[in-house]
């Protein structure tokens, strides 16, 4: 791994190779036009990773594993531009405007008013010397991040950097370049690097959501960015399509579909048309990916009773993980693969159990209750996220895998359902009718800032949090 | 002369006076043997008459009958079809209200040994989409097992389960979810 100090006095701290060339040239954007072409030409977009000299492990800003997480105050002044052109400064106000918005999404961070702002980095400087890190701790900040933009031609340079304005210190500092069209993924890169520096995780910044939507009319499988940017519709099957599951890679989605006119499971590769259909008697559902495997557990009832089997990436059975009466569904993998949390209702009540695939054992989690269902685990392994009915309604609940600590995420909202987390367990996006039709809505592992996720035609339900992707 | 001639008008009259009552004679004889056998004609067309209005009357009755049965049997195949058997929540046990109605169906397919039925299993909408869908089938078997153990081959009757898609009512009331967890046949 490329490694490198940190020179923010009189040159731009970077991560990567590729642009580390620059790094002694203290005024890098009077480069001339045709010198930035040719030094970037064919780069799409540079992907900078920590660098550990420069990013050492300093994750005490935030605890997200902290219920009672206060927000870290962050300033985000309007980018520097760096040629007096329109064309840039617009570039300029949105690239700020659109770093704000997504670290805001995470729930980690307050954005603190531009209008209280005493000093404009975009004026006086975006390195430290220029700095007055006091006027930045007089308006509340704990956190800047100045940006400089370059655009030429088609070629946008972009370099960001985020202080510890009470430290004085800088903590990341990277620069990007792209095509016009990348702003949001450079955008995105730099926060991950934020949240990595602030957390210890890169985030959830390239992750997508899958969930069912009747904006067509019928049930069928769409995807959206982690914020709901980049609605894409997936399935056309103009029957029912139903619960949606990524694999750990992001390039297959399982679901279950009425294309043979029941309830079949469809594995599906995203990119390349290739897959394959589980179309046993009766009902084949809620497929769920052992993470990283091409393997899957699906609830399937062609022996009479609907058990949860282990299938190959191919939809060969390999074995039967449950084998009690009663129906069994909706399997949940804990993050290491080695056990399952699924609904019963061998007990009476639909309840949801444990079981430990390597040993074969299995206990109940829940008890309180009559109807707990849609068990979502943790990507941390610690919790389980589930629906619980309480008088004809349904609220998010979490709890620890050792059936302590539930605790109630909303409250007098309509009926809400679906949990699934984020890739860094800091978010839990649901279904809520809160508005009446059935949407997507996102909040803190702590059920805080419950917001609506996207708008769109129709309902929405089934929200899948896929992890974060490589190749987005 | 004169005598000759009154011989002559004699005769003129006479001739005819013959004639005429020769006529009438025969005429007479004519009527009394005809007047007997109208009478049975019109006895045999009258009792004709009763008997083609009495058998339009039978034929009617039977056509009416007829049609009564076929709309009868009309009627038990709408039934046989439209009125599904009701569950509890979050269960797929027949009620003694679904078995007697199970009976009547029974009963319907014996009589119309050609009949194939599909039996859809749906569910009220709380709870998981993956879970109504196992409980819609479960719901569809059970109601599939009650008419087999009644004398109908497993042959005739398929199953599928469409969970919580096809509400009848979308409303969210009792009333609403108890009208959607049911079984529903549809003859193929």
């Amino acid at each position: 791994m490329y490694r490198q100090k940190s020179h923010f006095q009189n040159s731009f701290p970077t991560c990567n190779g590729v642009v580390a060339r620059h790094k002694d040239r203290p005024r890098w954007w009077v480069l001339k036009l045709a010198e930035i072409i040719v030094l970037f030409a064919g780069i799409v977009i540079v992907i900078l990773f920590a660098n550990t000299a420069v990013c050492e492990k300093s994750y005490d800003y935030i605890d997200i594993t902290n219920p009672y997480l206060t927000k870290v105050p962050l300033a985000i002044p309007a980018f520097k531009s760096m040629t007096p052109t329109e064309e840039e400064a617009a570039f300029a106000r949105s690239a700020s405007a659109l770093l704000s918005e997504t670290l805001e999404f995470t729930g980690l961070l307050k954005l603190i008013d531009p209008g209280a702002f005493l000093e404009d980095p975009g004026e006086s400087g975006i390195v430290a010397p220029d700095i007055q890190f006091k006027n930045w701790t007089m308006v509340g900040a704990e956190l800047l991040i100045t940006g400089g933009v370059l655009v030429a031609n088609d070629l946008v340079e972009v370099e960001l950097r985020l202080y510890d304005t009470i430290k004085q210190q800088l903590l990341v500092g990277k620069r990007y370049t792209g095509q016009a069209g990348d702003e949001r993924k450079i955008i995105r890169r730099f926060c991950s690097e934020v949240i990595f520096q602030l957390t210890g995780d890169r985030g959830i910044f390239t992750s997508k959501i899958a969930f069912i939507s009747t904006t067509t009319g019928n049930k069928e499988i769409f995807t959206c960015d982690f914020d709901g940017y980049d609605t894409v519709q997936v399935t056309d099957t103009k029957t029912i399509t139903l619960s949606p599951a990524w694999s750990s890679d992001g390039k297959w989605l399982a679901y279950t579909d009425f294309a043979k006119g029941k309830a079949d499971i469809y594995i599906k590769h995203l990119k390349e048309n290739r897959g394959a259909v589980v179309a046993k008697p009766g009902i084949s559902t809620s497929p769920a990916w052992v993470p990283n495997q091409f393997a899957l557990a699906a609830s399937l009832s062609f022996s009479g009773d609907a058990e949860i089997y282990l299938l190959t990436g191919e939809g060969k059975i390999i074995k039967k993980l449950t084998n009690t009466w009663g129906i069994d569904v909706n399997p949940s993998w804990s993050p290491d693969g080695k056990k399952m949390a699924f609904v019963s209702d061998r007990a009476g009540t639909r309840q949801i159990y444990i079981k430990d695939v390597e040993t074969g054992q299995e206990h109940r989690l829940t008890y309180d209750g009559r109807l707990n269902t849609s068990p979502c685990w943790s990507p941390k392994g610690d919790k389980i996220a589930y629906a619980a009915s309480e008088e004809g309604r349904f609220n998010i609940h979490v709890i620890g895998t050792d059936g302590g600590g539930d605790i109630q995420l909303t409250y007098d909202s309509g009926d809400n359902e679906s949990p699934t987390w984020s890739p860094d367990g800091s978010l839990v996006a649901f279904s809520s009718t809160r508005e009446g039709v059935s949407r997507i809505y996102v909040m803190t592992a702590y059920g805080k800032d419950q917001r609506r996720l996207l708008t769109l035609p129709g309902e929405q339900t089934s929200p899948r949090w896929s992890l974060n992707l490589t190749s987005n | 002369m004169r005598k000759r001639m009154w011989i002559v008008i004699a005769l003129s009259l006479l001739v005819p006076g013959l004639l005429l009552t020769a006529s009438c004679g025969k005429k007479k004889v004519q009527t009394d043997t005809m007047a007997p056998q109208e009478d049975a004609d019109a006895a045999r067309r009258a009792e004709m008459e009763r008997q083609r209005q009495s058998e339009e009357a039978a034929r009617l009755k039977e056509e009416a009958l007829k049609d009564e049965a076929v709309r009868q049997e009309r009627m038990a195949r709408e039934q046989f079809g439209n009125v599904d058997v009701h569950f509890e929540f979050d269960s797929a046990v027949l009620t003694s209200d679904s078995q007697a109605l199970l009976k009547k169906k029974a009963a319907w397919l014996k009589k119309n040994s050609g009949a194939r039925a599909l039996i859809e299993g749906h569910c009220d909408e709380r709870g998981t989409s993956e879970y109504n869908l196992a409980l819609g089938d479960r719901r569809a078997e059970s109601t599939k097992t009650f008419l087999v153990t009644l004398g109908i081959s497993a042959s005739r009757l398929t199953t599928v389960s469409y969970g919580e898609e096809k509400p009848i009512d979308t409303g969210k009331t009792e009333r609403a979810y108890a009208k959607n967890r049911r079984a529903h046949f549809v003859l193929k």
